[in-house]
């Protein structure tokens, strides 16, 4: 069959509804952004451990250490599912870790910022996760079949971080002086790098327009970032916080809340490798995985052993 | 009676819990993201541990004792954990190394302990035994793996042998406070389970490919609350916040 006919067939089966599965056709630039898309969720779940990770020693009681540590394993899980998911479109997991270790590959950027206090392991839970989970319960319906499924497990886990992650900001909120201080200080470091996350505007971004065309998307950048405002708007609230926005208020006519202007041109610096904690992370994965070669070398080397043992007996 | 009941609760909950600490260090650094995630589920296990024996001292003790009051408030000479759960994490086979050993311990004794009069005590060493019989199977294997992998992975399992080793014997040397419960029937005698330890550590050495260190000199004290330099700087770590700010909760 032409490719023209195959593209044409594919777009039918995306306009039904149909997931696209690993064995079907796919048009090379289909596959490629899923690829894209897929390994850079996955190195965020992986990256994303470390800013977190950084509270785990520290953590304030034994309960909260036990939750923290549960919530880092899960985003390990998270990047196991996702580099599944790129495996299905024929790229092994060491060539897209590869990638992301020669800086080719990106991340999310959020994770670029550092976590200053206590409080800030609260702020990602509500504010990151929080926006992350708009992005991923819109990816459940996601095109195709192994990304989509991923998702579905994966949204479940982050809507538990996201109420722990609030759950522990109302703490520190009805706390101390000095603990209502940190509560509000995070939420105002965190504020803007989270609504970032959702990515350029519709008007500046490249991929959107197809992306939404292949049902890889279902709702603009613009779209998701404005729903997250009018969750978080309502929900500080209950935290006696306010979000650091001057221009934030209701607009009736609207049914959303208006905000202020994005700094893009900090986004764009984080994005180049120019924010506060790029090198640190980048290192910090490199050297995990240097060092751990040996660990991986003796593990095959064994298993080889095994397997040659198992078949001269 | 029951101050050394207490103490003995206590050096088994802080067993636990500073290896899980020491554990939880590698997460997000582990040498691949399955491994990474099965070391957080034994650090979880641990401080789960911990939290069961701290909360049973802390009845015991009363007067507004909590978990986290025993966890995060006492100096480094009040722990009673054994010198090697503090031990550096070295890289991850010394890592590996002293989670098998500790394991190993830690089954045989929770097993024991699981038929002791204490039935708060025995409850929770029949809850742990369970996580620390999965902990001893996967540690094992690596000691193996590591060992018997390739000729620079055997080598660093000979060093974290030598660097380890010295810290094994007070696992086997009761303190006073052992000593007492033992004769009271809560604590079980380390005798008795000393003679399967090494038979089991000699198991996975031999098919390992690894040497048992013979004569070696015993460094012992934490039991006692006399620790490694180390120690200091965990608690640092650990204690931080509850320090910085007493009587907040989180
Ligand atoms: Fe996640
Ligand atoms: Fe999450």
């Amino acid at each position: 069959m032409p490719v023209k006919d195959l593209e044409q067939l594919f777009q039918q089966k995306i306009d039904a509804e149909v997931k696209i599965e690993p064995r079907d056709w796919m048009p090379d630039a289909y596959r490629k952004t899923l690829i894209r898309q897929i390994s850079q969720h996955a190195h965020s779940e992986v990256v994303g451990m470390l800013p977190e990770g950084n509270w785990i020693t520290r953590a304030p009681s034994l309960k909260r250490k036990a939750i923290l540590l549960a919530k880092v394993q899960d985003e390990a899980g998270h990047g196991l599912y996702l580099y599944a998911a790129t495996e299905t479109l024929g790229v092994s997991r060491e060539e897209t870790i590869n990638d992301l270790h020669s800086g080719k590959a990106k991340y999310s950027s959020i994770f670029n910022y550092p976590t200053l206090t206590w409080a800030d392991i609260g702020a990602i839970g509500w504010l990151v996760d929080g926006a992350a989970i708009m992005n991923q319960v819109m990816l459940t319906r996601t095109s195709y079949g192994p990304y989509a499924r991923a998702m579905v497990r994966i949204c479940k886990e982050e809507s538990f971080h996201q109420r722990q992650g609030f759950e522990s900001l109302l703490v520190l909120s009805r706390g101390t002086p000095e603990q209502k201080e940190m509560c509000q200080d995070a939420i105002n470091r965190w504020w803007w790098p989270a609504l970032m996350m959702f990515g350029p505007s519709d008007s500046e971004s490249t991929h959107s327009e197809q992306s939404m065309r292949w049902k890889i998307k279902r709702k603009t950048n613009d779209e998701l970032r404005q729903n997250f405002i009018d969750m978080c708007a309502e929900q500080v609230k209950i935290l006696g916080m306010h979000l650091p926005d001057p221009a934030l208020r209701w607009n009736e006519a609207r049914n959303h809340y208006d905000f202020g202007a994005i700094n893009w041109e900090e986004f764009w610096n984080v994005v180049k490798g120019n924010g506060p904690c790029n090198k640190q992370r980048l290192a910090a994965r490199v050297q995990a995985w240097e060092d751990g070669e040996w660990v991986r070398e003796a593990a095959s080397a064994y298993a080889r052993k095994k397997q040659s043992g198992n078949k001269a007996a | 009676m029951k101050q050394e009941l207490i103490n003995y609760i206590l050096h088994l909950a802080d067993n636990a819990l500073i290896l899980g600490q020491r554990n939880a260090e590698w997460c997000g650094h582990g040498p691949v993201l399955e491994q990474d995630i099965a070391m957080t589920n034994i650090s979880l296990d641990l401080i789960g541990q911990a939290r069961n024996f701290y909360q049973y001292a802390a009845s015991l003790l009363g007067e507004g004792a909590t978990e986290d009051t025993l966890a995060y408030l006492r100096t480094e000479r009040e722990f009673r954990n054994c010198l090697l759960v503090e031990q550096h994490n070295g890289d991850w086979g010394q890592t590996l190394l002293r989670q098998f050993l500790i394991s190993n311990f830690q089954q045989l004794l929770y097993t024991a302990l699981q038929t002791h009069k204490d039935r708060q005590l025995a409850a929770i060493a029949e809850k742990s035994l369970k996580e620390v019989t999965y902990h001893l199977r996967w540690s094992s294997e690596w000691v193996i793996r590591l060992g018997d992998g390739t000729r620079e992975s055997h080598e660093r399992m000979l060093k974290a042998i030598d660097t380890l080793w010295r810290y094994t014997g007070e696992l086997f040397e009761p303190a006073a406070y052992e000593t007492a419960c033992v004769q009271d029937g809560t604590a079980v005698s380390l005798a008795t389970i000393k003679d399967e330890w090494q038979h089991k550590t000699g198991e996975v050495f031999s098919e390992a490919g690894l040497p048992v260190p013979e004569n070696i000199f015993m460094l012992t004290g934490g039991k006692m609350g006399k620790h490694t330099e180390q120690m200091g700087y965990i608690l640092a770590e650990l204690q931080y916040l509850q320090r910085a700010y007493p009587n907040a909760q989180w």
